[in-house]
């Protein structure tokens, strides 16, 4: 029993956020959102050759074999930098892709080369993705946009109506898990980045000649964000040391809730921490807040998993 | 990272289900915040103790089984599953130990702690005074030298389990010209001493859970002082960490009391209800998450520090909310005296005991979140 991330992972973590803090992401996230995908897939590349995409890809196929703490780790870096494109949707695929035995397209997904999409019930960038898929009655099948872009609130989330094209196998049920999985660590980490810009901005901001963060209304939602947001986290990490076990569908609708619960509510102290500017597309918080009202309902809405999750108990 | 129980762990275990299975008495014991239960209580301690099971964590020598912490989670897992009767020890065992383990004297420890650990002598806490609650610096309570110890005067209130125990502990202020902090003393003392007066106070539900303690020169030997005299807030807020750590309430508590709500679900919930529904959900969700957070909690290396103040306002607030959604479920059998209504009550003091959640949320945005202090 040792349940924190080994040394190995936890250098992981931080040497992604080393990258990711060299990389500027709201721009690329504005560009991103513009339709400019360039800078953003040049970031894709930067995280392929990180070891990112190779986390749920099999090791014949240049992968790293499937590694669920280390993908859930991944995310939450992810969501803190609020990396755009299809990052849940392309290391489901690929899971799925391997079960359905498509496997030409993992080592490209290993390098950072195919973004996928991934149709829930809309597909998140499927005008830049590579290969998009749906999954129809346990189907896994290639298939392809139809319609115009459908606006987000997160406007680095660009989704698409899509129809199936064609038929690939049987898709594997606990892929689907996992994406709600790899969402709830991605979402943790949006909440875990709107806390810390929260507190920084509390104890610079004055109002009646002090830091906001003094009085004690601000301290206490802030604090309440990190408590939502310390006890999802191990919620989140029990489920990645679930898969391949009887227990995985329940442990992921039990971190989707919890992770799901905690970011949006921080998204929801963050703005009101930040008053007035918090509310502004211009500053860049604003990226987190809306990604994190996104992610809330993608892969499951709390609601949704609750449901499953006493289903299962 | 893993979750694994090694096959040790396993053994340890399996024991202690075995054994509490044997033992854990069939009928609930009555109240333990009345005078026949406090007694029936106290003499599940002794059963328990007699194993060595009062006090896994200790080191053998002093009564334990020198349990690790994770062994500790394990067998508080099973003693709750068991069904086994509430801790009339608790404030001796998980406040008074780990302080006399930091700064007791070989002597104290020899004195204090095998007693304990066979359930001879029940401990009360006697920290909060009628001007000082969560401003426990602001205690006024003396303690004067006297030949060979100290003479102890003033009053000391919300004292846990003082109704019905032998010994308290508690801090006092000996240097007469100090304030705050300063010039504080920890001291232990015979709740049947000359000059103590106690007067039993009802809780919400009228049971004496507490009382007010009214010392008139009592005297205590110097060898009844935990650490340097004048030294004494230092000493006890070794005490403060454990009571908002895990010790206080720990996981397998919630687990247990998860269960029961989830067959009580099962048995009398309407399948329609999903607003009823999700707070069991919820409720099985938070006592998952208080368990691995105690997992990650032992895993840690580094100390945790004023981290410990997550867990108080977690399971005190979730407490209340578990037994709250019991209390729903059973309708109209929710206000009739029973295992639920008991530990609501109970529940409802969590928040406001061991430094209300306002001071425990002021500690967690000033040092863990590095927040600026501001006025009180």
């Amino acid at each position: 029993m040792r349940f924190v991330p080994s040394e190995e992972q936890r250098l992981f973590a931080s040497s992604l956020d080393k990258l990711l803090d060299q990389a500027d992401t709201p721009s690329v996230i504005r560009s991103w959102a513009s339709g400019d995908h360039a800078p953003g897939r040049r970031l894709w590349t930067s995280l392929a050759e990180a070891g990112v995409f190779a986390l749920t890809v099999p090791e014949e196929h240049d992968g790293a074999g499937l590694l669920p703490v280390e993908l859930v780790i991944a995310m939450h870096e992810l969501g803190r930098h609020a990396v755009p494109g299809p990052l849940v949707e392309t290391a489901t695929a690929a899971a799925l892709l391997t079960a359905a035995g498509e496997t030409r397209w993992l080592p490209r997904i290993a390098a950072g080369e195919a973004l996928v999409s991934l149709a829930a019930p809309y597909a998140l960038d499927a005008d830049t993705a590579d290969l998009v898929l749906t999954v129809q009655d346990g189907v896994l099948h290639e298939a392809e946009p139809t319609g115009m872009l459908r606006p987000s609130i997160d406007p680095a989330r660009r989704l698409f109506e899509v129809t199936p094209t064609r038929e690939l196998g049987d898709a594997d049920g606990t892929a689907l898990d996992l994406a709600a999985l790899a969402c709830a660590a991605q979402h943790l980490g949006v909440g875990r980045r709107l806390l810390e810009v929260s507190v920084d901005y509390a104890r610079t901001r004055h109002q009646y000649g002090h830091p906001i963060g003094e009085y004690q209304a601000v301290k206490h939602h802030l604090a309440d964000a990190l408590i939502d947001l310390e006890f999802a986290r191990p919620l989140v990490h029990a489920a990645a040391l679930a898969h391949g076990t009887a227990d995985f569908p329940r442990d992921t609708a039990a971190a989707k809730i919890a992770a799901a619960e905690a970011a949006y509510r921080t998204a929801k102290t963050a703005l009101q921490v930040h008053g007035a500017i918090g509310y502004t597309d211009e500053y860049a918080p604003s990226l987190w807040i809306r990604k994190a009202r996104a992610l809330h309902t993608a892969w499951g809405s709390p609601a949704t998993h609750r449901t499953r999750l006493m289903a299962a108990l | 990272m893993d979750l694994d129980f090694s096959p040790a762990h396993e053994a340890f275990r399996a024991e202690a289900r075995a054994w509490l299975r044997a033992r854990v008495p069939a009928e609930p014991l009555p109240s333990l915040e009345t005078a026949e239960g406090f007694a029936a209580h106290r003499a599940w301690e002794r059963t328990l103790g007699a194993d060595r099971y009062a006090t896994v964590n200790w080191p053998e020598e002093y009564g334990g089984r020198g349990a690790s912490p994770l062994e500790w989670l394990i067998f508080e897992e099973e003693y709750y599953a068991a069904g086994a009767p509430g801790r009339v020890s608790q404030n001796g065992v998980n406040l008074l130990a780990p302080t006399l383990f930091e700064h007791g004297t070989p002597d104290q420890l020899r004195r204090v702690l095998p007693p304990m650990a066979r359930g001879e002598v029940i401990w009360a806490q006697a920290w909060s005074e009628p001007g000082a609650g969560s401003d426990l610096a602001a205690l006024r309570s003396t303690a004067t030298r006297a030949d060979g110890g100290w003479l102890l005067n003033g009053q000391k209130t919300w004292s846990s389990r003082a109704a019905f125990a032998d010994r308290a502990f508690g801090l006092f202020r000996s240097d007469p010209g100090s304030e705050r902090h300063r010039g504080l003393t920890y001291l232990m003392f015979p709740l049947d001493a000359a000059g103590v007066t106690i007067r039993p106070i009802g809780r919400l539900d009228g049971k004496p859970a507490f009382a007010e303690l009214f010392l008139d020169d009592v005297f205590v030997p110097d060898e009844d002082v935990i650490g340097e005299p004048g030294n004494g807030w230092k000493v006890a807020m070794s005490t403060a960490g454990n009571e908002r750590g895990l010790t206080l309430r720990s996981p397998g508590r919630y687990t247990a009391a998860a269960d029961r709500l989830l067959a009580l679900w099962r048995d009398r919930g309407d399948p329609s209800d999903t607003a009823l529904r999700d707070r069991v959900a919820n409720a099985w969700l938070k006592a998952r998450a208080y368990r691995l957070k105690g997992f990650e909690t032992i895993s840690r290396t580094d100390d945790i520090g004023a981290e410990s103040s997550l867990n108080k306002v977690f399971w005190s607030e979730f407490d209340i909310e578990l037994h709250e959604t019991a209390l729903d479920l059973l309708g109209p059998d929710g206000e009739l005296d029973g295992d639920w209504l008991e530990g609501y009550v109970f529940s409802l003091a969590g928040p406001i005991y061991a430094g209300t959640n306002e001071v425990q949320r002021n500690v967690i945005a000033e040092r863990v979140l590095g927040l600026p202090r501001g006025a009180r």
